[in-house]
């Protein structure tokens, strides 16, 4: 029973609650105790200490900057205007509050108006789709364009467009980037006589990558009525993230246990049969180590993209609120900070999941 | 089972046919400090069905002899042949086990061996293919641990399976690179028990590396003595006359035993 529950919830990682559950069954109190608060408590505990010193922080930069308006309205408006601003603040008052990094507990409260926000904008598209179910209906049987909800996406929705760019693009970049690693792994020439691509492209940053792709996709895309944006992100998301991967294929391919290729040469294993019974297998830890960082770096690229590509998605929602400026803007974008970077552990976390399926090295990084 | 891995490739030869032939091998490997000469001149007979094993200080050029034999390093000068005919590259007449076990640790210890078997026998079905499998592992003792994954059995194991492939696509030659260096001194008298077990029913042509003066004379018809490098060849060779199937008691218990042994010893120190 402990036994299946402590691999269950190492399979699911979070291998982290093994020592409660061996404390909870009285085994050797001391050590997991120990264990307990090691890995359990002081990770809480820090959990804690950073809100705490978030709040602290935050508190400090808001008197600076109450301060410096108050100031600033006492020597432009006179003492009158000043003692109503002061008391404007004091009060709560949204409109007049200084504008500053967010506290925690204003992000709580952001993060809660983005949810219902979510709700009320799923609700307005269910009743849309409602209302306008019959009329498709008979639109699509005239031939005509069905009617879609063309209202503003919610934070949710945003969540999901970037997902769906990060995934198109980290797919992209394993079709490219892999079996290219693949063969410049086989082959020393080619290796040799392509690196110098390799090394001068690897460092572009993502905005030149991305107005690259725009100049050509620009062109290619003229006259089409597609969604020229996705595809400008997505494929820079690709471009930048590949490089990773391209890089740690070809060494895991060339790299491989030369006991492993000796054994493949004395059984004379054909070229097809080699690569996939020895060389992809051996190299499948370096690979998927390429992998993740690609998707990691896609992720951190995708909102810098989306921002300048002006394609919807959480660095559109990012850029929009500060352009914004509304009073809980800063806290949104805080909230977006968190959200960002959430997904990117939780993508890290399926990687490593898939990798250790698939993969002779278990790794638990 | 035996007319299954009958491999027509391998036809009856009287057993003073010369299997494997060594003529002014030569090795050189360039260096800036000029050619450095690894081998040179050396010359050795190997007859079918016999069982050679070859000492020498480290560095000698053993390893790179047997490596040479295997075709996975290129001759400098002179030729090996087979049966006659010189050998090109690497190739499933010539078995090799390695001084690491080399299995592939993401097969099981079956699938190691079918690599091999799947080779050889293209034209058996699945199920004959798996026999033979099955028959190797049995014989090595890895029956019990046909779906383990290689990296998840013990070195000896591992060598073990590495003993069970090797056999498994009948070679002509086996070529072992000290394949029992990296165990401990129990497991290798274990595994020293399960080659000869096997060989005995095989009975295919062997050339064994080995620094362990014992293991040599249990295991060989003739124990081959090389010079040390540079420009190294065959310094002696001591026929060791124990009949067989040899028990390693009667072996030590046997007065020709110390003989060999101070005659092996005499030759390393001199």
């Amino acid at each position: 029973m402990k036994d299946s529950i402590i691999r269950g919830i190492k399979f699911i990682g979070l291998g982290f609650l093994e020592p409660l559950i061996r404390l909870i069954n009285k085994e050797e109190p001391k050590k997991n105790t120990r264990e307990v608060m090691r890995k359990i408590v002081a990770p809480i505990a820090s959990v804690f200490i950073f809100i705490g010193l978030w709040q602290l922080g935050s508190t400090s930069l808001y008197n600076k900057e109450a301060e410096y308006k108050i100031e600033a309205a006492t020597r432009n408006q006179g003492e009158e205007a000043a003692a109503k601003l002061k008391a404007c603040m004091e009060s709560g008052d949204a409109n007049c509050q200084p504008n500053t990094l967010p506290s925690p507990s204003q992000v709580y409260a952001a993060y809660q108006v983005l949810l219902e926000d979510h709700k009320q904008i799923s609700a307005d598209k269910e009743a849309f789709a409602e209302k306008t179910f019959e009329m498709n209906k008979k639109r699509v049987a005239q031939g005509k364009r069905a009617i879609t909800y063309t209202g503003r996406p919610s934070f949710v929705d945003q969540i999901k467009t970037s997902l769906k760019t990060v995934f198109a693009g980290f797919l992209l970049a394993l079709f490219i980037a892999v079996p290219i690693g693949i063969v410049l792994g086989l082959s020393k020439t080619l290796r040799g006589s392509i690196n110098w691509i390799i090394q001068i492209f690897k460092p572009v940053s993502p905005v030149v990558w991305l107005l690259l792709v725009f100049m050509i996709v620009k062109t290619l895309t003229k006259n089409s009525d597609s969604d020229s944006s996705f595809i400008i992100s997505f494929i820079s998301v690709g471009l930048c993230s590949m490089w990773a991967t391209l890089v740690n294929t070809a060494m895991g391919v060339s790299s491989v246990n030369t006991d492993y290729i000796n054994v493949a040469k004395v059984l004379r294993l054909r070229p097809l049969q080699k690569i996939f019974k020895v060389i992809l297998p051996a190299s499948l830890p370096l690979i998927f180590t390429g992998l993740r960082i690609t998707l990691s770096v896609a992720w951190m690229v995708l909102i810098a993209i989306e921002l300048l590509a002006q394609s919807p998605g959480l660095g559109s929602f990012v850029w929009e609120e500060f352009q914004n400026g509304a009073m809980d803007s800063n806290s949104k974008i805080i909230v977006a900070m968190f959200v960002i970077g959430f997904i990117g552990f939780a993508l890290d976390r399926i990687m490593l999941f898939i990798q250790n399926l698939v993969s002779f090295e278990k790794e638990t990084i | 089972m035996n007319q299954l891995i009958h491999n027509p490739e391998i036809e009856k030869f009287p057993s003073n046919e010369v299997m494997l032939d060594l003529i002014d091998l030569k090795k050189v490997y360039p260096t800036p400090k000029g050619d450095y000469v690894v081998l040179e001149n050396l010359n050795l007979q190997i007859k079918k069905e016999e069982f050679i094993t070859i000492i020498g200080h480290s560095g000698c050029g053993k390893t790179t002899m047997l490596s040479m034999m295997a075709g996975l390093n290129e001759i400098s000068g002179g030729k090996i042949s087979v049966l006659g005919s010189s050998i090109k590259g690497p190739g499933p007449d010539r078995g090799v086990i390695f001084q690491a076990p080399s299995l592939m640790p993401w097969l099981t210890t079956m699938e190691n061996v079918m690599l091999g078997v799947k080779k050889v026998y293209p034209h058996a079905t699945k199920k004959q293919k798996e026999d033979i499998c099955k028959y190797y592992l049995h014989k090595v003792g890895m029956e019990s641990s046909f779906n383990k994954r290689a990296s998840e059995i013990s070195q000896g194991e591992q060598q073990r399976v590495g003993i069970a492939r090797a056999f498994a696509i009948k070679p002509k030659v086996l070529l072992l690179d000290e394949p029992f260096g990296m165990l401990d001194s129990l497991t290798r008298g274990q595994l020293q028990d399960v080659l000869i077990d096997v060989w005995n029913k095989e009975k295919i042509t062997a050339v064994m590396i080995t620094h362990d003066v014992d293991e040599a004379i249990f295991l060989a018809d003739r124990v081959v003595m090389m010079t040390s490098g540079p420009k190294a060849k065959i310094g002696d060779v001591l026929p060791i006359e124990f009949e067989r199937p040899r028990t390693r008691k009667a072996i030590l218990e046997h007065d020709d035993y110390y003989k060999y042994r101070k005659h092996l010893i005499d030759f390393l120190e001199h």
